[in-house]
Parts: structure tokens; sequence; C-alpha cells
């Protein structure tokens, strides 16, 4: 790491800016760039689940494909979610707020169901 | 308008120098004072648009799922019509477009802005060959008297016209976002090229990222809606 200065001030400043840098790792969004593995691999799971998907929507066309795709389609979404946009390690905060728009989108749903299918 | 946008992409803008006990410090490459950002702040507003972007589909899945839900048989019959070869060919393109967006910005988190410009150019490019697929598909549509407000389209069966309806405009409104994410990486990566995108202050990018991967998540949801549905 470059230090810009080099006066016995800047030791102390060096000092202090370790213990920020502990507290931002910590406390921040400025979490460690992950390996590029962890993303290719991330990205042959995503091909090989889109694969599975359509695998089964031709080999059992209608109730089994389907629901196939219901299931395949929240985890492929999981996988960008949590890799892709980090929001593994993102604070928690984040993932919560997520999951709220997703549950007020649920509650949505919910509703203009229970109207839709017992009218 | 503008203003608001640069705020929400993380853009720095005139603010109060403060010291640079920021991420730019950290990271060693930057000045020694750089004016004052708030990572997180940048990446939280960028989230909180992603949100009504999400529930903008929402509604969108909300109204396909209703219809199908009462014409199930025009549904899948309607979807015969489209090619699943060119809709899992553009899974293919905006997943790998995807993977390539995350290793541009880890790359520029590390330095490497070579590699974070080269993957950033794929990212284009791929979103590129995206739309080209798309209109190609498009095409075939119309050529067969399929577009939006058609004699063809009006003379089929209400749950088929339905279906067509929610397809133009679901893929049509996914694929505007391609559009605005190209000129959105575009200009974030005028800004890696010329260093005010860099190791020590690279929201705007992993912003432009999230932008990218949330066109690819809504892609992941259309496939099966209306590819796989047979």
């Amino acid at each position: 790491m470059h230090e810009p200065h080099d006066t016995p001030q800047a030791t102390g400043h060096a000092a202090h800016s370790a213990v920020a840098h502990s507290a931002v790792a910590h406390d921040d969004t400025a979490h460690a760039p992950q390996p590029y593995a962890v993303f290719i691999q991330t990205w042959l799971a995503l091909m090989a689940l889109t694969c599975v998907t359509v695998t089964a929507s031709i080999w059992w066309p209608g109730a089994i494909g389907t629901a196939v795709a219901m299931v395949v389609t929240p985890v492929k979404a999981a996988l960008v979610l949590l890799v892709f946009m980090h929001l593994n390690w993102e604070p928690a905060v984040f993932r919560w707020m997520f999951l709220s728009a997703v549950g007020i989108m649920a509650v949505f749903m919910g509703i203009t169901f229970i109207d839709y299918l017992y009218r | 308008m503008s203003r608001f946008l640069q705020r929400l992409l993380g853009l720095s803008g005139p603010q109060p120098p403060h010291s640079a006990h920021g991420l730019a410090a950290e990271a060693g490459t930057a000045p020694t004072h750089v004016p004052h950002k708030d990572y997180e702040g940048a990446k939280t507003g960028m989230w909180l648009f992603l949100f009504t972007e999400l529930l903008l589909f929402g509604g969108l899945f909300l109204v396909y799922a209703v219809y199908r839900q009462m014409y199930t048989h025009e549904f899948h019959a309607a979807a015969r019509e489209l090619s699943r070869v060119l809709g899992v060919a553009n899974t293919f393109v905006l997943l790998t477009s995807s993977l390539t967006m995350v290793l541009s910005v880890t790359a520029l988190q590390r330095g490497d802005r070579r590699s974070a410009l080269n993957t950033l150019f794929w990212t284009l490019f791929l979103a590129g060959a995206f739309l080209v697929i798309k209109a190609f598909e498009w095409g075939v549509k119309f050529s067969h008297g399929l577009y939006p407000g058609s004699e063809q389209l009006r003379e089929l069966p209400l749950g088929e016209g339905l279906f067509f309806g929610l397809y133009f405009v679901m893929t049509g409104l996914h694929g505007f976002h391609v559009i605005v994410g190209m000129i959105l990486l575009a200009v974030v990566a005028r800004r890696v090229q010329d260093g005010r995108v860099h190791s020590g202050d690279f929201v705007l990018l992993e912003n432009a990222g999230l932008y990218w991967h949330l066109v690819d998540l809504i892609w992941i949801f259309l496939l099966p809606l209306f590819y796989l549905t047979n």
C-alpha cells in the first residue's frame, strides 16, 4: 500500500487509518473483492439450471415442467441476487430491504388472487 | 432529474471537502484529499430504485398470473408460436453478460483497469447481441401478422390476444431496460477509461452493475413465463 506521507506525524495517521480501515471492513459496505472463480462457478450453475428448466419443459410439458420452472427459477434469481449483486456480502439491512420489497409484492399478489379465485 | 440520477448512481457532485477517511484513502491509489463519498448511501439509493423497478414488473407479472389462471388453455396455445430456441439463446447471452459485468466490478476493485474495461466491453457486446436476437424474434412475429394492434391479433381468441399483448409489453419494457442499461454502461466505461471511476471510487460502476443484474433477473422470470409455456 502506498502511503503518501512519510513524516513522524504520518505514522500516527497510518495507525489511525488502519483503525478506520478495520472499522470500514466490518461496518461499511466496502467488502473485499471476491475471487473471480466464485462468479464463474455461479455462472456455470445458472447455465446448468437454465438447461434443467428447458429440458423439463420439453420432456414433461404441462404440470411437471411448470413445477420444475417454479422451483428452479427462484433459485436462479437467488444466485444472481446473492452472488452477482453481492447481497451475500452486504450488511444484513440490504437483505431485509430486499425481502420487504418482495414481501409487499407478495401481499399485492396474494390479495389479488384471493379476489379472483373466490369471486 | 439529472441531479437526482447523478445522486442515485453515486456520481460525485459538488460536495464539501471532508478529509479523506473514505474508501479512496484505504485503497491507496487515490490522491491525499478526495471529496467525501457516502458509499453505502449511494448503494442504498440504487437498491431503492431497483425496488421500484421490481414493483413495476411485479404488477405486470401479476396481470400475467391472473390472465393465465383465467385463460390457461389459450395461453398454452399462444405460447407455441414463440421460439424456444431464441428465448433460451437470449437467456444464455444475458447470463453471460451478467458474469462479465460482475467480473468488471471485481477487476476494478482490484485496481485492474484494463480487465475492468475489457469485461465491460464484453457486457456491452452481449447486450447488443441480445437486442439483435430480440429484433430478429420480433421481426418474425411481425411478418406473421402478430404485432400490437394487428388485425390478426384481434381475430384471435381473447386469451391468446392477451398473451401476445403481455408478451410484447413485458419483453418490450425489458428490451427498453436493456437499451437504457447499455447507455449507462457506455457512460461508465468512458469514466473508467479516463480514470474518474477507479479502484478507490467505483460505486458508479457497481451501481450500474446492479442495474444490469436486475435486467438479467427479470429476464430469468420472463423465460419460463413466455418461452417454456406450452
